[in-house]
């Protein structure tokens, strides 16, 4: 799950003379998570608090001088470094007004970058590849810098990763065609080069991004063709380490849809494991325009959250601290994002199953991209004011889902709905479906823990939100099964995708080993109770007609209850037992399990786990509907979620497989297993002879078209 | 089950000649049918209207009225004649010269003016004496039931004459049409003297008039038509009358009270039907049924189904268009086809082919080898060609004769046997031994002649006779392949077996009360296989002189309802030499190939399963078949015959074919043309 929230601009771009990619020289981190520090292609280096938008700090060189790298800050001696010039290194802290009478020093060769991690030493690179820590370089500035790199490399672009008090250089390198990565470490100095594999059509990698996780350094590197690879590094060499060049061993991660458009530049960063966000790769659903900001799950190759970007996009992309920055048209944006772990579910969207009716697929919510798209680009105004007024007071009475999380914790059961309905009607959907999940985890586990306490409105009004699925909360379901809450039960049900066969099959036992007069009394979703009046009372009616016609409906009979089924017996032994095995409620709750979606084969040891009465019970009502659709295919009950006969009839072969040898063997089971048999013999009888007028239908179709031969052939004709 | 090479033939160019009188003998239930070639075919109404006899034209010799007195049938024709028919042999009795009659027998209204009385004898007809000369035409008569006076149809009125005076009684003026038709002049076309005197008439105008005779005045006047009321008929008990127009439309009018339960009747309109393309020139009313016939050489028989209580094949409509008699035979041994046209004979060679698919590639076409035309004006009654090819012989009313052909690699030489036995003057019908060594002619009193035939000439040897029964032409005969066996079928029902050895009568087959349409004696178990016209089937064993067990087992279990639906008769039963169990069969619209060692098929199942095999899998279509495989790939079928390398020959005439041959029929104005 990610989401990207509403940006905002950080501060204007420099109008660019040369026509590259580079609207900026560079985003870095400054004192704080909430400061950086923006280096433009021009003369000036500003610090901004973020959060604020506005620059607490800022310094120009002078007309003339070029800054040749992105200032850095160094955390270690809170200074900020930048070289002007290529050669001259200027270090001054924030309290110098004037660039020019802050420390300089000239070193002996041209610098590419000043790297800086935070807590270490600014490390600085120099065109020719050799690096320097920055503090040994100012010691003696002069001191001659040894060329690592041929004549023809140059370095295109560089990083430092920082992890376990480990330092390392990441920079690539092209000469002549040829690209390479070397892999710079510390103590003991090391320097590893990588050679990129080259696929013929394929360039150099147009974006990098290099994480930290665990021992190894995950680095992402981004093609024109759209392929995002990954390469895992390790963070300290190993000591059986091979001399010489060594081939870079890569995955792919990712494959970007391409529009019809060529791309001539992009960039991509990692957001965590599991995401990455690409700029200057067309909308897969938007059309060609490239402006977009996308966040993929590269677990499972899905968009998650996108933004469309006002300006051209200058392929840059920086991401510090939970924000992301990237220069726009003439504009600096920031955009905080939101990364959640990832469950198949949630990061397939929430769209359920398709149901039969039309009614119903328009009621559910079907999350579309271009949907998202359209209601933030219409949110975007109404969300601006509110972001202009959530300085002011009105912040306050709106929760955060922190502050919501507290209460959960602590308030009574009326608070929390008041609180969390509230949340969910002033949050805007990007941000609920995050807090969504959330909320309902903090709910079960205080339900769990607290006898008292179950809020079954707010539940509810979870599910109602359709952010909320099986796998971000399992315990939901179980806590309502022990509960009995069937109601909630039947909407999870509806709503959820991605139940798990043991859970439905529990919840099976738990809805037949209930009593039906239990059952009654449960408040249940209208529409499915409409469904099952009208199937039993299509039954009763049609019981009706059927004594009228053969003239047995007189008053005695109808008076004298206990003869009555004898007398349909004696009236017509061919008739199929129609009534309904379970009550209304019951029956609903049973469809409502036929229609979700499940695997057969992990749902069959589950099914196995079922009493010989529940197996009857359920084979029993699975019968009814069989007949009833049958019988009445041409009636046309208006429902808007009703079982299909195709899931009415795997349902049946399920049970009978799994319960074979009981079915066989209980006595109470042979008539209705002979029963079925023989209406299923008759309706297998009935489509035999419908094949064979297909059959018949079909060759009636191709000869239609019969040839004229004239006056004489000679045919073959073939006699079956 | 197999695969049939078929020679699908259209090349026959047959033309059904168009029908001009119908005559309906209730008593007997036979309609007399006459065509404008001049042939009459007697339909047997009760018995599914096959064709029993058929009396062949002659050249110019146009009929223009039937009738039928008790059971002898007479017909005038255009060339001044009155004719009675020999039913028993098929054949013309005698002709009486009336002076240009063209219409009505024994009461002959002439071109002249006159209105001939013929007294009908014993076995002769004798001119009695002529009534009062009129001026113009007399076009059409109609007795009165009394006998004493008849209504006459001629130009532009209608009259009545007194027949013991032979003076007039009244005229009546028909009225012109409007218009541009006011100079032309109003042809009375047909007239119905009804018992109550009413006086129906059906005139070129279109109007179909009731007059009253008493007084001799118009009583109502229907407009049926734009253009002619050509026949007019009335039912027995004269509660109904038909109209036929030229327009292929058949009007009924009914005798019913307006007022439900009240006495006072009137004529009134009800039903219309269109089941022809041309000009109706004859329509008559039988129990159950209008039979209509015109140009368009097609008998409809329409159901009335107000009278029909059941459904049943006899409530559906039925149109004939082809005789009940093979037109076409096969020399099975070397592949050559004899046509029988009215007035000559046609011998074909047929293609080969080569390749294989469902559609073969004609290698060599068909080519026509002989033409050959009758000596003389009578049409040909019968004909057969030897199965190896050699011999063809045809016979006419007067004639018989015989031709050998010989065929050498380049050289086809062809010449008659002139030197015939006296006794082969004339056959009623005519076969050949399987193995072309002797002739088979079907004679009068229900004998057939043996006739050898060899290189040197043919030798009569001995003549077949029934041992008692009656003596109905013979339509069918069958020989047996060994040699050993002659069937032969009569317009009464029976089927006399002959032992050719011995050529002494063998047995009788048990009288069954439909005609055999079709038989053929079973190559291997000298059984001989019959067809009936109510399409039930009949195998008697020959050797046992008893119906076969198979045979038995059909009559008990019933055949299928859809098989007796069909409306045309089988016409041809052959044998697959392959196959014993397989008997080959076919009507106008379907072959049919029963395989006697497969289940019937009851009711319930499906008849026509042939789609359904074939979209079934080998195991399952054992399950499913039948003995009855019926192929309905072809239509219009004249014939169908299996020669001797397996193949079958399917002679189709489409009736597109013949439409389009027809002369135009009366223009009609459709909407928007």
């Amino acid at each position: 799950m990610a989401a990207l929230y509403e940006g905002y601009t950080l501060c204007g771009v420099g109008t660019v003379q040369n026509s590259s990619n580079i609207g900026i020289l560079g985003v870095e981190q400054g004192r704080d998570i909430d400061h950086v520090l923006v280096t433009d292609s021009s003369r000036f280096i500003t610090v901004y608090k973020v959060s604020d938008q506005r620059p607490t700090g800022s310094w120009s060189v002078k007309r003339g001088q070029m800054i040749s790298c992105p200032a850095v800050f160094n955390t270690q001696s809170q200074e900020y470094v930048v070289v002007t010039d290529d050669k001259v290194v200027r270090v001054w802290n924030k309290d110098d007004v004037n660039l020019e009478k802050a420390f300089k020093a000239t070193v002996s060769a041209d610098v590419l970058r000043v790297l800086s991690a935070t807590d270490s030493e600014p490390v600085v690179l120099f065109c020719c590849g050799a690096v320097r820590f920055l503090d040994l370089l100012l010691a003696s500035p002069q001191q001659p810098i040894e060329h690592v790199l041929a004549e023809d490399e140059i370095i295109r672009w560089s990083t430092i990763v920082k992890a376990e008090h480990q330092l390392v250089i990441l920079f690539s390198t092209e000469q002549r065609g040829e690209h390479c990565l070397y892999i710079q470490r510390f103590d003991p100095n090391t320097l590893v080069k990588h050679r990129f594999e080259t696929e013929p059509g394929l360039s150099a990698p147009i974006s990098f991004s290099a994480t930290c996780r665990g021992s190894n350094i995950h680095l992402l590197y981004l093609y024109l063709n759209g392929s995002v690879y990954e390469s895992v590094l390790p963070l300290r060499r190993s000591s059986t380490g091979a001399e010489g060049v060594l081939a870079l061993s890569r995955s792919l991660c990712l494959s970007l849809p391409l529009g019809e458009e060529k791309l001539m530049s992009g960039a991509v960063v990692v957001l965590d494991e599991a995401h990455v966000a690409v700029v200057g790769f067309p909308h897969p659903s938007a059309g060609p325009c490239k402006d977009y900001i996308c966040i993929w799950n590269t677990h499972f190759q899905t968009l998650q959250a996108c933004k469309e970007m006002a300006g051209r996009i200058y392929s840059q992309l920086w991401c510090y601290s939970g924000k992301m920055y990237i220069p726009h048209g003439k504009m600096l944006s920031v955009i905080p994002f939101e990364c959640q772990k990832s469950s198949l579910a949630a990061a397939l969207g929430k769209q359920k199953q398709t149901s039969q009716s039309a009614e119903s697929k328009s009621c559910s919510f079907v999350s579309s991209w271009t949907a998202q798209t359209y209601s933030d680009v219409t949110q975007t105004a109404e969300i601006k004011s509110r972001m202009s007024t959530k300085n002011n007071s009105d912040v306050k009475s709106a929760l955060t889902v922190d502050q919501l999380i507290e209460h959960i914790k602590t308030s009574a059961v009326e608070d929390v709905q008041a609180e969390v309905g509230e949340f969910i009607r002033w949050t805007p959907q990007a941000d609920l479906q995050l807090a969504v999940g959330r909320l309902a985890l903090e709910l079960v586990s205080r339900s769990q823990t607290d006898a008292n306490f179950y809020p079954q409105c707010v539940f509810l009004r979870l599910l109602e939100t359709r952010y909320l699925c099986y796998s971000v909360c399992p315990e939901l379901l179980s806590l309502a099964m022990v509960k009995k809450d069937f109601h909630l039960c039947q909407i999870a049900f509806q709503i959820f995708s991605d139940i798990p066969e043991a859970v439905t099959c529990s919840y099976l036992k738990t809805i037949l080993s209930t009593s039906d007069s239990e059952m009654e009394t449960v408040n249940l979703d209208t529409d499915s109770v409409m469904f099952m009046k009208e199937l039993t009372r299509a039954q009763s009616r049609s019981d009706e007609e059927g004594g009228q016609l053969n003239g047995f409906c007189s008053p005695a009979l109808e008076s004298d209850v206990s003869d009555t089924p004898s007398n349909k017996l004696q009236r017509d032994p061919l008739a199929l037992d129609m009534s309904c095995p379970v009550g209304l409620h019951k029956g609903a709750l049973l469809n409502e399990v036929l229609q979700t979606a499940y695997s057969d084969r992990p749902l069959l040891p589950h099914l196995k786990d079922f009493t010989v009465p529940q197996v009857i019970v359920f084979l029993q009502y699975l019968r009814f509907l069989y007949f009833k659709y049958c019988h009445d295919a041409h009636k046309q009950i208006r429902a808007l979620r009703t079982p299909s006969i195709s899931q009415i009839i795997d349902w049946v072969c399920l049970l009978l497989d799994a319960h074979f040898t009981v079915l066989a063997v209980a006595p109470e089971a042979k008539r209705l297993v002979s029963d079925l048999h023989k209406f299923v013999r008759s309706q297998v009888k009935l489509y035999t002879e419908l094949g064979k007028i297909e059959g018949s239908l079909q060759v009636l179709k191709n000869s239609k078209r019969s040839e004229d031969f004239g006056m004489y052939a000679i045919q073959v004709i073939e006699l079956f | 089950m197999g695969e049939f090479k078929v020679h699908r033939v259209r090349f026959f160019d047959y033309m059904p000649s168009g029908i001009r009188a119908l005559a309906f003998n209730g008593d007997t239930e036979r309609m007399a049918v006459a065509r404008m070639d001049g042939s009459v075919e007697i339909f047997h109404c009760s018995d599914r209207f096959f064709q029993e006899k058929i009396i062949p034209g002659r050249e110019q010799c146009g009929i223009e009225g039937l009738s039928w007195v008790g059971e002898r049938l007479f017909s005038a024709g255009l060339n001044g004649g009155i004719t009675e028919y020999d039913l028993t042999n098929q054949k013309v009795k005698y002709t009486i010269d009336a002076y240009k009659i063209p219409w009505y027998t024994f009461l002959v209204g002439c071109e002249d003016g006159t209105v001939k009385l013929f007294e009908v004898n014993e076995d002769k007809i004798q001119f009695e004496r002529n009534l009062d000369r009129q001026k113009s035409r007399i076009v059409s008569l109609s007795w009165h039931t009394s006998g004493s006076k008849i209504a006459a149809g001629m130009m532009d009125m209608i009259q009545i004459f007194n027949v013991e005076t032979g003076h007039s009684i009244h005229r009546m003026l028909a009225d012109r049409g409007v218009g541009t038709s006011r100079s032309k002049e109003c042809v009375v076309w047909s007239v119905v003297y009804l018992s109550d005197g009413t006086i129906v008439s059906g005139d070129s105008v279109g109007m179909v008039k009731l007059w009253d005779d008493q007084t001799g005045t118009l009583i109502k006047s229907h407009n049926v038509t734009k253009c002619d009321v050509l026949a007019l008929s009335v039912s027995q008990n004269e509660d109904s009358l038909v109209a036929g127009t030229s327009e292929g439309t058949v009007v009924q009018f009914q005798f019913v009270s307006m007022v439900l339960g009240k006495d006072d009747k009137e004529w009134v309109r009800t039903r219309t039907f269109k089941n022809h393309t041309h000009d109706i020139r004859a329509v008559a009313e039988i129990t159950t049924a209008v039979v209509s016939g015109g140009m368009d050489a097609q008998l409809v028989v329409k159901p009335l189904l107000d009278k029909i209580e059941v459904r049943s094949a006899a409530s559906a409509l039925r149109k004939i268009h082809f005789p009940h008699r093979r037109l076409v035979f096969c020399a099975r041994n070397s592949g050559l086809m004899l046509f029988q046209y009215p007035g000559h004979l046609e011998l074909w060679r047929l293609g080969e082919s080569e390749g294989k698919g469902s559609s073969l590639f004609v290698k060599r076409n068909p080519e026509k080898l002989l033409h050959l035309k009758v000596k003389g004006e009578d049409h040909i009654r019968c004909s057969a060609v030897s199965p190896c090819g050699e011999w063809i012989v045809y016979s006419t009313a007067s004639s018989l004769r015989l031709y050998r052909l010989h065929y050498q690699r380049f050289l086809f030489l062809f010449f008659q046997i002139s030197k015939l036995p006296k006794v082969l003057s004339s056959a009623n019908q005519l076969c050949f031994s399987s193995d072309s060594s002797h002739l088979f002619s079907a004679s009068t009193q229900s004998s057939v002649h043996i006739v050898s035939l060899s290189q040197s000439g043919c030798k009569f040897v001995g003549t077949l006779k029934p041992k008692s029964g009656s003596h109905q032409a013979i339509h069918l005969l069958a020989a047996s392949e060994d040699g050993e066996w002659l069937a032969s079928a009569n317009s009464d029902h029976e089927v006399h077996i002959y032992n050719l050895q011995t050529r002494k009568a063998h047995c009788t087959v048990p009288v069954y009360s439909s005609a055999v349409t079709a038989m053929g004696i079973h190559p291997t178990t000298n059984c001989l296989f019959m067809m009936y016209a109510d399409q039930q089937m009949c195998e008697y064993s020959i050797e046992q002189k008893q119906y076969t067990d198979w045979s038995r087992t059909v009559q008990r279990k019933g055949l299928h309802r859809l098989w007796m639906e069909r409306d045309t008769p089988c016409l041809n039963v052959m044998f697959n030499p392959q196959n014993p169990s397989h008997v080959i069969l076919h009507d106008t619209y379907m072959l049919c190939i029963i395989d006697q060692s497969l289940p019937l098929p009851d009711d319930k199942t499906q008849f026509y399963n042939q789609l359904t095999l074939k979209s079934l899998t080998e195991d399952q279509r054992k399950s499913h078949s039948h003995a009855f495989k019926v192929c309905k790939t072809f239509k219009d079928i004249l014939c169908v015959e299996l020669i001797s390398d397996q193949s079958l020959v399917v002679v189709e005439r489409p009736l597109e074919d013949v439409a389009t041959q027809l002369p135009a029929p009366i223009k009609q104005k459709k909407f928007a043309t």
